[in-house]
């Protein structure tokens, strides 16, 4: 029985050398199956189990016990922080994305790599290191940690630094998806508006943003999703002052730590599903046909 | 561009697009006083110890301990990455199955979810009762609160690194050479070897990098899972942060700017690895 199986794999291996390229045989149909399974297998164990996970621990006493997670005060809190930080970060960074996409993309200058290497740097750092550089400057101990004590002005554990250490981390997305954008589009109608006529700020408006909207959609909902879910830069700097300076990763943090697993989750279910609508709006931002990096 | 066109090129070419001065000096500005302030004010800080301390606290058991953690866990989460990541790529560049866009779009997810979501959730599921755990907990294989937990969180978080550099590299691979050499009598293991490796190594090792580099700064997915146990399950990023829970300023800094000096050269990497893969596709003739 073996050594008759053993001929057929001879017979099949024997075939395919046979056989013309891009034809289906034994060989090609089980390394699609082996890749598929392995690829499928290792997702399943590694990313969908985690996030189903979220949700069946977040509902796993039931759909009120859920709902009932988020009228915890210091919950609501924690969601209100979380919003108000990205309210502030988000515009930032955008006008900070825009304002450097422009100069990079529009025009030729020296040490244009060296500007593009340090506007990626907070991406090759530490979030760790994010929020630490911050301690330092406005820290008890940091360089300016007297004379803010002097004046009575709080940004370390308070919510300053949680803004700071948010810009810091989420710095470079709007900047990263326009340059390339800008570049490959090219200045040809800009030039064309200036020479007739129209000033800087018209040809802005009326030109350079609505070519580049799709990109900076994607670079804004990445901004925003990065804002919200940033723990360890802001974790450095808040203090963890329940109520006061937890934004929601914080706070998932600490209902876990409490054992309160369905608080924790049923926070974190609300996170994952603003990065399954970071992902959707990438993908209706690719069918655009604009290819995001 | 050589050093001499450098020096030669104009500080900035004639355009006739206004705006220069108004967004080069709000970029320069805004990154100098979120970014680059802050990072001299680390480094700085650093600097106020002398020379010993500084190589002492760098240099001490649980410092050195934290290091091979933190950089072998990210080592072998890469390597890891880099085979799996290979073949997740492979598979979806060059078959057709049901369900193939939404796994598609989900390999971006480990880049979208916050870090605590991940932490809380792998640790869950990889929990001695957790949903994967308990297969390999009678195998003798303990995940949670080990090094092999923080390894695979690291995995996770580097996945969409790997898939995503791999990816465009595998549909540059012209199917048309493959199929030539097939015709010509090369086996699967040497056409892979002899075409498909040498057109994807570029991005195989720019995946492996940024994998890595991302791997070694990690902090939120990682501390849920890992137990951080002192030289054992302890990585570098968590001793910095308990070295400022504790005030320790100077040590805290002295740290971060070992990690930061780690980050520039894996920056310096990841970015000669990248101009290696383009001088590659222009001599191709693509």
């Amino acid at each position: 029985m073996a050594a008759r199986a053993k001929d057929v794999a001879k017979d099949v291996f024997m075939d395919e050398h046979a056989t013309r390229p891009g034809r289906d045989t034994f060989m090609t149909v089980f390394s699609r199956a082996l890749f598929i399974g392995i690829s499928l297998l290792f997702l399943a164990a590694l990313l969908f189990a985690p996030l189903a996970t979220v949700f069946a621990m977040a509902f796993e006493k039931g759909y009120a016990a859920y709902l009932e997670s988020f009228k915890d005060d210091a919950t609501a809190a924690a969601i209100r922080l979380t919003l108000m930080t990205a309210a502030i970060v988000v515009p930032l960074n955008t006008i900070f994305g825009l304002a450097a996409s422009y100069a990079i993309a529009k025009f030729e200058f020296r040490f244009k790599s060296f500007l593009i290497t340090l506007i990626d740097l907070p991406l090759a750092v530490s979030p760790v290191i994010s929020g630490m550089v911050y301690v330092l400057m406005f820290g008890l101990q940091g360089w300016f940690g007297v004379w803010l004590q002097d004046h009575d002005i709080s940004i370390i554990f308070a919510v300053p630094g949680i803004v700071l250490a948010t810009m810091f981390v989420t710095f470079p997305y709007v900047a990263r998806e326009l340059i390339p954008l800008m570049q490959q589009l090219g200045n040809d109608e800009e030039e064309a508006a200036i020479t007739l006529g129209a000033n800087g700020w018209v040809t802005f408006f009326r030109v350079t943003l609505p070519k580049v909207r799709w990109g900076l959609m994607y670079g804004v909902i990445l901004t925003n999703a990065r804002a919200m879910g940033e723990f360890g830069a802001v974790s450095v700097v808040s203090g963890h002052i329940r109520g006061v300076t937890n934004t929601m990763p914080l706070h998932i943090e600490i209902l876990y730590q409490e054992y309160n697993f369905v608080g924790a989750f049923a926070v974190a279910s609300l996170l994952t599903m603003l990065a399954v609508v970071t992902l959707i709006v990438k993908g209706l931002v690719e069918r655009q046909g604009y290819k995001g990096h | 561009m050589s050093a001499a066109g450098v020096l030669t090129k104009p500080l900035r070419q004639p355009s006739v697009l206004p705006g220069f001065g108004l967004t080069f000096g709000f970029t320069t500005f805004f990154l100098s006083a979120i970014v680059l302030l802050p990072l001299a004010a680390l480094v700085l800080m650093a600097a106020r110890l002398s020379i010993s301390d500084f190589f002492n606290v760098i240099l001490d058991p649980r410092a050195v301990g934290s290091y091979r953690l933190s950089f072998g866990a990210a080592f072998l989460a890469a390597a890891i990455n880099a085979v799996f990541g290979f073949v997740i790529a492979w598979t979806l560049v060059r078959y057709e199955f049901p369900g193939k866009k939404i796994i598609d779009a989900l390999i971006d997810m480990p880049f979208a979810l916050p870090t605590a979501v991940s932490g809380i959730a792998l640790t869950t599921v990889f929990a001695q009762n957790g949903w994967v755990g308990q297969y390999l907990e009678p195998l003798g294989i303990k995940v949670a609160y080990t090094w092999i937990g923080v390894t695979v969180a690291l995995t996770l978080i580097g996945m969409p690194f790997m898939v995503r550099t791999v990816q465009p590299a595998l549909e540059e691979v012209q199917k048309d050479l493959e199929d030539a050499a097939e015709t010509l009598g090369a086996g699967r293991f040497h056409i892979f070897r002899r075409i498909i490796l040498p057109t994807v190594l570029p991005a195989l090792l720019t995946g492996f990098a940024l994998a890595f580099a991302r791997g070694v700064g990690e902090y939120g997915s990682v501390i849920f899972i890992s137990g951080n146990l002192p030289m054992k399950t302890e990585i570098t990023p968590l001793l910095i942060v308990i070295k400022l829970e504790e005030f320790d300023y100077k040590g805290a800094a002295a740290l971060g700017t070992v990690m930061l000096f780690i980050s520039f050269v894996m920056l310096l990497a990841i970015n000669l690895l990248q101009a290696w893969g383009r001088q590659r596709h222009v001599r191709s003739g693509r």
